[in-house]
């Protein structure tokens, strides 16, 4: 048997899927050039055209076809060469499928492979939300914001090559930035002009080791899939009870509602951004709770809403709906590392809320200019020159 | 070097290779074919090649009416009547998309209508599920639908450019469905060879239905009401396509072989080896992959297990293949598909293969069925490992069950 090599790309359907495919062609077609078979595959359990779900694709490379037949005769590849993570918010964990439970996103990864993840945050913010591993890894972060490089319009901010030049980097022997250099050049559109930023990412690419215990030490949901003759009978499944009143942290008063949610399926690693409530604007109007898809609010005692951080996937329509001026802002996922009660805290202390809340709404776009998550339109386009000096820098 | 010689090489040379789907290779076939009439309606993950041949339109790459039906249903009739006109069709679905098509699939091979279909392998509904299982087009076995299973990117593209020969042949005139294992080839890219289209006009000639063309300049009426007077006349008709399909088939194949210079062999069936093996497993589709993984594995540990891929199964080459399995101690047949009540609750292949052994006085070896992979689970090494296991134990004479599932929770 020869060697196989695997690669996977964890991104946001819809907008990067492309993206994630393309890069997977390009290391089909690098190692191409240094004689290894290879394919590349989106992950087909994957719904990707769900906005902001996570998905993978992959690619996986041999040094002979009968190795790579062996690699082929599974689904998706279980021990993988390097993760690379196209959207850093990501790195709170998978849940692509409700049976999926919720995923890290360092779990393939083969003893001390690397976890590249597109960033401007830190390593050590990276470990606030990437999960405990029980093998070492290295981690290492590109430069970048997520890329939706590919979708509809080929906005291109040299993303996929320079995740290339990353991978040629962390895993020399799939291939080498020679063959990378021939496959820009000859198969890449506006290769010459996108082989610096290539160069760039793969000399300055220094991932640093992750010691095991390092990371978010919450735990993972897992979900253990029952027998044939324990399931029910006619394609039928349990459906979620009613809900009951929940209790005031502060005052113990019990009252409102909070709908019964399934413990296996959450709905938060969809969401790249989330409301944030001021309860001190709120009309209790209801409209919120009325129209979130998700169900995601619990009525509080005291007749407020209040989000349920683990249901909410981010999708924003609570703010679209709230006719409250500076009650509900969506704010971008990279402000949070927890899925607290937002109305416990205001509970617990309402001044220190107002001024977490005047906080994190700051740095909000405002509604209306907002396009694909946090971003306002036109920002992406805006966003190029500055991306591609980030490129450049590497 | 002869004039042949260099043009041949400098059609090698001009053959390109590519990076794509086994969906993508069979809408590059019907550019290369120069279909006529294209139509479309989404289902997974049959849809992947209507998104290449509307981008090969788009492109200008590709010129054929590309008509986006507002259901299976139509899709199918569309298609059918073009056919009938004289125009080179082609369609396909997916799963339940494929079961509504059923009235129009139903009446395409009984009006002697050529067609090439792409079935995107995909569990029946309900639970909806994406994954591979061939109930969907094993559906249509019994209607005059030829079927053929493909396990690669290549074979993809090679078999639409032979169902445009198989079907468009005056001998048979009827639809073609190649079936393709959802995920595993639709959505999985590898590198095709790509013939030139010098190449594909020598091997394709123009669809020519002759006096059964639809046309004012031939006045004909087609499909009228009738009774138990013409009906089974009709049907015999038909038969006797099948009592040609086989041999038709055959030099379709040797006709291949010689323009594109690539070797196929036996069109049929693909064996792997086999030459000494004691024991053999049977499937169609992609699980040759870890079955050919796992018979590698198991010749090293030195066991004498083989692996058989049947490609067409209709027409079914029973004499073939049943000349073929009595070479073996036993059989083991993996069926990506169930046929519920069925004898001995056995998967459909597992039941046309008992059946194909049953005439003759040659040997009848013990024919195990496996019923596996269902709704896309993955068929792996071990599962090989172990129905071959017991295809073993059969072998040595020991009482094996008729009928197991593999790969199940339980």
């Amino acid at each position: 048997m020869g060697q196989l090599f695997a690669v996977e790309i964890i991104y946001r359907g819809v907008f990067q899927k492309i993206l994630a495919k393309n890069i997977c062609r390009g290391i089909v077609l690098a190692a191409h050039h240094e004689g290894k078979p290879g394919l590349s595959f989106g992950r087909y359990s994957d719904s990707p055209e769900r906005n902001g779900i996570p998905a993978k694709s992959y690619a996986i490379v041999a040094t002979d076809e009968q190795t790579l037949e062996a690699g082929m005769a599974q689904y998706s590849p279980k021990q993988v060469d390097i993760t690379v993570v196209l959207d850093d918010t990501l790195c709170k964990g998978l849940e692509s499928w409700a049976w999926m439970g919720l995923q890290a996103v360092n779990r393939f990864l083969k003893p001390n492979a690397t976890l590249a993840v597109i960033s401007n945050e830190s390593v050590p913010t990276l470990l606030q939300w990437i999960h405990v591993k029980d093998q070492p890894y290295r981690l290492g972060a590109l430069p970048g914001l997520a890329s939706f490089s590919g979708m509809w319009n080929f906005k291109d901010d040299h993303t996929d090559v320079r995740v290339l030049g990353v991978i040629a980097k962390a895993v020399p022997q799939l291939f080498s930035f020679a063959s990378l250099e021939k496959y820009i050049t000859t198969k890449v559109k506006d290769g010459a002009a996108k082989l610096p930023s290539a160069q760039l990412a793969y000399e300055r690419f220094h991932p640093v080791e992750v010691r095991v215990g390092l990371g978010n030490p919450e735990p993972l949901r897992e979900y253990t899939q029952p027998k044939w003759a324990q399931m029910r009978e006619g394609t039928s499944i349990p459906g979620m009870a009613q809900g009951g009143p929940i209790i005031d942290p502060v005052t113990g008063v019990e009252g409102g509602h909070r709908p019964l949610r399934s413990e296996k399926f959450l709905k938060f690693a969809t969401r790249t951004l989330r409301p944030v409530t001021n309860f001190d604007t709120c009309t209790k109007c209801t409209l919120c709770w009325l129209n979130c898809p998700d169900a995601s609010f619990d009525v509080t005692p005291d007749g407020l809403y209040d989000t349920n951080l683990e249901a909410c996937s981010g999708c924003g329509i609570c703010e679209e709906i709230c006719p409250a001026p500076n009650c509900i802002t969506m704010v971008s996922e990279h402000q949070f590392s927890d899925n607290a009660s937002q109305w416990a805290a205001f509970k617990q202390d309402p001044n220190a809320y107002q001024a977490w809340v005047a906080a994190k709404s700051a740095a909000a776009v405002p509604l209306g200019e907002r396009s694909h998550g946090y971003r306002y339109k036109g920002q992406y386009q805006e966003q190029i020159p500055a991306a591609l000096a980030v490129a450049n820098k590497g | 070097m002869g004039t042949v010689a260099v043009q041949e090489l400098k059609q090698k040379q001009a053959e390109q290779e590519a990076l794509i789907t086994g969906a993508e290779a069979i809408a590059v076939a019907c550019k290369l074919a120069d279909v006529d009439v294209v139509t479309a309606y989404p289902i997974r993950p049959y849809d992947t090649v209507v998104q290449y041949i509307s981008q090969l339109v788009a492109d200008g790459e590709m010129d054929c009416e590309y008509i986006a039906a507002e259901g299976e249903h139509s899709q199918f009739e569309i298609v059918k009547h073009a056919s009938m006109c004289g125009a080179r069709v082609f369609c396909g679905s997916s799963g339940v998309g494929w079961m509504y098509a059923m009235e129009c699939l139903t009446v395409t091979p009984a009006l002697r209508v050529p067609m090439v279909a792409m079935v995107g392998n995909r569990a029946l509904d309900d639970p909806g599920a994406f994954g591979v299982e061939h109930n969907d087009a094993l559906s249509v076995r019994d209607l005059g639908w030829n079927l053929i299973w493909v396990d690669s990117a290549q074979e993809c593209l090679d078999t639409a450019l032979l169902a445009y020969r198989i079907a468009e042949d005056r001998r048979m005139m009827v639809p073609v469905a190649i079936s393709c294992d959802g995920s595993f080839l639709t959505h999985s890219q590898a590198l095709v060879k790509i013939p030139t289209a010098e190449q594909v006009k020598r091997f394709l000639p123009r669809y020519d239905r002759g006096e059964l063309l639809l046309h004012p300049d031939n006045v004909i009426s087609i499909a009228p009401q009738c009774n138990e007077d013409w009906v089974m006349e009709i049907r015999r008709s038909n038969y006797a396509v099948t009592e040609r399909a086989l041999d038709v088939i055959g030099e379709c194949y040797a006709d291949f072989e010689q323009v594109f210079g690539r070797k196929i062999g036996n069109p049929f069936f693909e064996e792997y080896m086999t030459e000494d093996a004691e024991v053999v497993l049977v499937g169609m589709g992609t699980l040759s992959t870890p079955a050919r993984v796992a018979i590698r594995k198991m010749r090293e540990e030195g066991r004498k297990v083989g692996f058989v891929r049947l490609r067409w199964f209709r027409p079914f080459p029973a004499e073939a293949l049943a000349k073929c399995l009595r070479r073996f101690k036993a059989i083991g047949v993996v069926d990506r598909d169930y046929s519920l009540g069925s004898p001995y609750l056995s998967g459909v292949l597992a039941t046309e293969i008992r059946t194909a052994l049953y005439p003759g006085s040659g040997p009848k070896p013990p024919v195990l069925g496996f019923i596996c992979g269902l709704g896309g689970r993955e068929v792996l090494v071990p599962d090989i490992e172990k129905m071959t296991g017991f295809v073993s134990q059969a072998a040595a004479g020991e009482s094996v069950p008729l009928t197991q599932w593999i790969g199940l929770r339980e």
